[in-house]
């Protein structure tokens, strides 16, 4: 900067008037953080490395007997669509929450560990539409996580075992078009609690503003509610337990289709993520943004 | 914004952590054009009040409005026009610098990303913009914060401590940039515990001290009203101090190694003079010596342990550009 005290020729500097941007840019401006971030991928990377690896390994096994109490457990060898839906069965308890966590725990609280908060708050940006757009930036990220896990199972199985029809939990024998279809909307129905994982994940990272506590607390209150929801005597309470309504996905799966499972997770995932978004909301308006 | 309203005007600002009160009832006016230096100790409550005024954090009491808007009510709306940074500005590390100042235009509007190129120019980090923030020094990150403010092409700039960690030089180029923007009509906000670069850029001062505005108003006037200092050299000049110690309006008179030194009013050392020869003690030399803003600085801040400033100056200021004394 020697000579720029001195240079006369310097640029104008004029007074511009702002118009505050759209929360739509300022959404569009967390994916682009997000890409920039070595932990996205790692995420991503955990969600699409563990099918190929359930694929691998079922195309090592020598036995035949894939049987056992899951009806898609039994097709892996007979439809690859059955590869996407058993991953989901054995994803969505721990792992895509865990992953959903990553992003959501870190939003706000990597802006606090950085000190950029107070960077962006001092721009045309008020605290609302940047909650929002971090909020939804989590919840984008969790979607993706889910759809590219299914995207990868699916691919996978299909190479393998063909796209060949699958039969439901109902013994229903469907299309293998039908069977992508419900894939996708299983996963699609998946997202319903983990949006609600993700929105516990951005209050924790809100009101911790510490990346690792907000992580690890969402990912520990998944396994509070898993453990509550396996205490005898408490058998009244899970059917409202967050973590009871991972498995809403299956009365897509049946004929006809039983849409209470997911109506019912509906307004109970609501119940734990919208009250979460707004206790969020508040924290960041009334924060006093300090440090950094 | 209200054209009239001036660039920041705070009125009993107050800010209390649990039993630390760290400003305590702060009034400031910042007029247009001003470059106006925010003086204090560590710890004297500036970042805080620069905090409030950007809307980082609410006051417990009081009001900051910025050009005639609060931004506690109008949010971001009421930093339309206002720029600058509190503490060192931070930057997303794993971005470069570029890619940072076009998040920062994008929540800017209005045409800021165009002048990513002008601004990255004007702070001479051209050649660096494609490489990522964190490898970048102090200095160039404070370098990227003034682009960063500039972007926003604002009316009111506030800078705390923009020189802090700078080598000499760079020191020295931060000074003149913040005067060329003070020439291009932009009023400046500068926070600084750096006595000789408010000397040297400010016109208007607040100082503060343990959260209270010791002084506010020209620098000028602080330094005329901070008492015309003088020297003296006289045949006897022991018996010149025990004369100016009995004469009203003679303050701080020591015995140092070049003579007598003190403070007074014009007319108070004409009636000194008098009183000397009356006392038989011949006038060698009389010299005027303008008080420093160091000597104003420590003057109005060092304490004599009871919370008071040791010393007071020779004479309150009038109105708008008083002399704040300490209750």
């Amino acid at each position: 900067m020697s000579s720029v005290g001195a240079t006369a020729a310097a640029p104008a500097l004029g007074v511009a008037r702002f118009k505050r941007p759209a929360t739509l840019t300022v959404y569009r401006w967390e994916l682009r953080k997000l890409v920039s971030q070595k932990r996205t991928y790692l995420g991503l990377g955990l969600a699409t490395i563990l099918p190929l690896i359930f694929v691998v390994v079922q195309n090592l096994r020598t036995r035949q007997d894939r049987g056992g109490e899951n009806i898609f457990a039994s097709q892996i060898t007979h439809s690859g669509l059955a590869t996407p839906v058993l991953m989901l069965l054995f994803l969505s308890v721990f792992m895509l929450p865990l992953i959903a966590s990553l992003v959501a725990g870190d939003i706000v609280a990597a802006e606090d560990g950085n000190g950029t908060l107070k960077t962006i708050l001092t721009r045309s940006v008020d605290r609302g539409q940047l909650f929002a757009a971090k909020a939804f930036a989590a919840m984008t990220y969790a979607t993706i996580a889910v759809f590219a896990s299914a995207a990868v199972g699916t691919a996978a199985g299909v190479a393998s075992w063909g796209f060949n029809s699958v039969t439901t939990y109902s013994g229903t024998v469907v299309s293998a078009s039908e069977g992508l279809l419900l894939v996708f909307a299983s996963n699609a129905c998946y997202l319903i609690p983990l949006l609600a994982v993700a929105s516990i994940g951005v209050l924790l990272s809100t009101v911790t503003r510490n990346s690792a506590a907000a992580v690890v607390g969402t990912v520990g209150v998944t396994i509070l509610l898993f453990i509550i929801s396996q205490i005898p005597g408490l058998e009244g309470i899970r059917p409202y337990l967050l973590t009871e309504q991972y498995e809403n996905w299956h009365g897509l799966l049946r004929t006809p289709t039983d849409w209470a499972p997911i109506a019912h997770s509906a307004w109970v995932c609501a119940l734990y993520g919208v009250p979460a978004l707004i206790a969020g909301y508040l924290v960041l308006l009334r924060r006093d943004v300090a440090g950094g | 914004m209200t054209d009239a309203a001036p660039p920041v005007r705070a009125r009993g600002l107050v800010k209390r952590y649990k039993e630390v009160l760290a400003v305590d009832h702060v009034d400031l006016n910042v007029r247009t054009g001003d470059v106006y230096g925010f003086l204090g100790p560590n710890g004297a409550g500036k970042t805080t009040t620069l905090r409030m005024a950007l809307g980082l954090i609410a006051p417990t009491e009081g009001v900051v409005e910025l050009f005639g808007r609060d931004p506690m009510r109008e949010g971001a709306r009421a930093l339309e026009g206002v720029a600058g940074f509190v503490e060192a500005p931070r930057f997303y590390p794993y971005l470069s610098a570029r890619k940072n100042l076009e998040l920062l235009a994008a929540l800017d509007g209005s045409g800021a990303k165009e002048r990513i190129g002008e601004v990255l120019e004007i702070v001479e980090l051209t050649p660096r913009a494609a490489h990522r923030v964190g490898g970048y020094s102090h200095g160039m990150r404070q370098r990227l914060g003034i682009a960063a403010a500039l972007l926003r092409r604002p009316r009111l700039l506030i800078l705390d401590e923009p020189a802090t960690g700078l080598d000499p030089a760079g020191m020295r180029d931060m000074r003149s940039l913040i005067r060329r923007l003070a020439d291009e009509a932009i009023t400046v906000l500068l926070s600084s515990h750096q006595l000789p670069e408010v000397q040297e850029l400010c016109d208007r001062v607040a100082i503060v001290d343990r959260g209270r505005v010791v002084y506010e108003g020209a620098l000028a006037d602080l330094r005329r009203q901070g008492g015309a200092g003088y020297r003296l050299h006289t045949t006897d000049d022991v018996r010149a101090l025990e004369v100016a110690r009995e004469q009203p309006g003679i303050q701080f008179a020591a015995l140092g190694e070049h003579g007598l030194s003190f403070q007074a009013q014009e007319s108070d050392v004409g009636a000194l003079s008098l009183a000397l020869g009356a006392a038989r003690v011949a006038i060698l030399s009389l010299t005027p010596e303008l008080a420093t803003l160091e000597d104003l600085f420590f003057r109005l801040t060092e304490n004599n342990g009871d919370g008071e400033p040791a010393h007071a100056l020779a004479a309150p200021v009038a109105s708008d550009e008083r002399l704040v004394e300490a209750p």
